[in-house]
């Protein structure tokens, strides 16, 4: 449904986004995670068709978004980050001019415009200025106004921006439930979010795709090391050498000690079960081991170290 | 149908500001203060002509009264449209709302064709309320009408024009100030220019009192339509509107 080639733009002579190249099925819920600043607004803009790239192609639906620009703009529904409104609009107003725009033929623009209302919950404030209403409703107005034209593609640039945490999950439901209905593209930059919601993930840092998977691939992928946390009562550098000499330890991070003992997370290879050499070594040189547990790798950890590996490249 | 879309809303958010109303009423305050100056020198001339048959007959209320007037009411237009204008393009820069329309499928020309039609209804509105003075001068005399007409032809060329170019400086900034300054000052300045043109002389001079809105205007005023003004106001509309595009087209590339 989208496909992506090596899209880049430059500010400038600052590339905001290099060489990004991915698809996304249809039907298909992709979450694009990166930092602030990473290229995501830039690479959704770019697809919504509100900017060219510097160079590169892309294809909703099978349209150019730069030869058939007008094509693809009748398939997709876009939010940009700063939800813009017309404030002086009532919110029916708002999605009738919206719906008129996007061609929606007369006769069903008002029966379009009840149902988006009816499913973004807003039916109950369509007759009051957007600008009165509050950033929840007026995000979901947003959502609304995407809808409207009853698009294939959905673009959303970081949609729970903003909100409470009743009108995030409020959100994310609604954009769970567009799954296998419209492909759908959204942005952010809150991990759990990503895994919630999506089906893919699309990393982007510094404007260079860093990696493409789903959740728990992208889980399983990583954890080549497996990761253990110890508590120890000692003298820290010398535990710290200590453990690092087990056979099998890859690396040793020294974590913020908890009353007074040192905490350590230990790394390892994945398939063996260091476990009991570790005590054993704690416990061979005479010190108190308090804890020991395995940690699993997280999201968030994924999304760190995948960013600073691509940092090191 | 993306056009008409536009339209109704542009057409919507102008009649909802008090901009509209102000503008509407400021100018139709000192065009009635002018309607009145005029008519009454023309009265006191018209006297004094009727008891010193010296001066003789063939005073004309179009030379008299309306040619001026429309004069006036052109620079007072000049000074009024760029109010009109600022918000058009500059208001949804400011609050982001260009980068969801330019997402829309609708043309860029078929957006700004939009707007523009909305402003143009609204100067016409505007213009159309001045018509109590003819109207009042024809219950009172008998002036000839299709002067009165050329007049108006040319305020509504004149004005479009003005809209034009305001549009256009809207498109170049997201300062609703810095547009409507940007627009005052050039149409200021074509209006002017035509007093360089008789300093300059030879070809120079013809060709900036060709330029001038102040000169193309005068025929106008008079109550005679020549082609070649109609053209030139023609042109001057066609011109900044496709200078417009442009300038959105190129906003679209440094977004």
């Amino acid at each position: 449904m989208i496909e992506v080639e090596g899209l880049t733009k430059f500010y400038g002579p600052k590339a905001a986004i290099e060489e990004v190249s991915f698809q996304v099925a249809k039907g298909e819920v992709v979450g694009f995670l990166g930092p602030n600043g990473a290229g995501k607004t830039t690479t959704m803009r770019i697809l919504a068709c509100f900017m060219p790239p510097t160079s590169g192609t892309a294809r909703l639906a099978g349209f150019d978004i730069g030869k058939q620009s007008l094509e693809v703009r009748r398939r997709i529904g876009y939010l940009p980050e700063s939800v813009p409104l017309y404030g002086d609009m009532t919110v029916r107003q708002y999605l009738t001019f919206a719906a008129e725009a996007k061609g929606v033929p007369r006769p069903e623009r008002s029966g379009r415009v009840a149902g988006v209302m009816e499913r973004c919950l807003i039916a109950d404030v369509q007759e009051r200025l957007i600008r009165n209403l509050s950033k929840g409703y007026q995000q979901r107005v947003g959502l609304a106004q995407a809808l409207v034209g009853n698009p294939e593609v959905l673009i959303l640039d970081e949609p729970t921006l903003g909100l409470d945490p009743k009108q995030i999950i409020e959100i994310r439901s609604l954009i769970r439930e567009m799954r296998g209905e419209r492909t759908v593209i959204l942005s952010t930059h809150i991990l759990p979010e990503v895994s919630m919601v999506c089906q893919r993930v699309i990393i982007i840092n510094d404007g260079r795709l860093v990696a493409v998977d789903t959740p728990e691939n992208l889980n399983l992928r990583l954890q080549k090391s497996s990761r253990i946390l110890l508590e120890v009562e000692g003298p820290a550098e010398e535990v710290q050498r200590t453990l690092a000499g087990v056979q099998g330890v890859l690396a040793v991070a020294p974590q913020e000690p908890r009353n007074g003992r040192w905490r350590f997370l230990v790394e390892t290879e994945r398939e063996k079960d260091l476990r009991k050499d570790l005590a054993r070594a704690v416990a061979n040189s005479g010190w108190g081991l308090t804890e020991l547990r395995p940690v699993d790798l997280t999201l968030e950890d994924i999304f760190i170290r995948l960013v600073t590996r691509e940092e090191e490249a | 149908m993306g056009t008409l879309a536009i339209f109704k809303k542009e057409l919507r958010a102008i009649f909802a500001s008090p901009v509209a109303y102000v503008v509407m009423a400021v100018f139709l305050a000192l065009s009635g203060y002018f309607f009145w100056g005029f008519l009454a020198r023309f009265t006191f001339y018209s006297i004094q002509a009727s008891m010193n048959p010296a001066i003789g007959g063939g005073l004309n209320i179009m030379e008299f009264v309306l040619g001026p007037l429309f004069h006036n009411m052109s620079i007072i237009m000049l000074l009024m449209m760029p109010l009109f204008t600022m918000r058009l393009l500059a208001e949804e820069r400011k609050t982001g709302t260009m980068e969801l329309l330019l997402t829309y499928p609708v043309r860029d020309g078929a957006i700004l064709l939009g707007k523009f039609l909305a402003v143009v209804v609204l100067f016409l509105c505007m213009l159309a309320l001045t018509a109590i003075y003819p109207i009042l001068l024809m219950a009172w005399s008998s002036p000839e009408p299709l002067p009165i007409l050329a007049g108006y032809l040319g305020l509504v060329l004149v004005g479009t024009a003005f809209l034009s170019l305001g549009l256009f400086t809207s498109a170049l900034t997201e300062n609703q100030i810095v547009a409507a300054s940007l627009a005052f000052g050039a149409l200021l300045f074509i209006w002017v220019i035509g007093w360089s043109a008789d300093l300059a002389g030879g070809t120079v001079g013809k060709v900036l009192g060709h330029l001038s809105f102040l000169n193309h205007f005068e025929a106008f005023a008079r109550g005679v339509v020549d082609t070649k003004d109609l053209i030139y106001y023609f042109n001057v509309t066609a011109l900044f509107l496709f200078l417009t595009l442009k300038a959105v087209e190129a906003r679209r590339w440094r977004a």
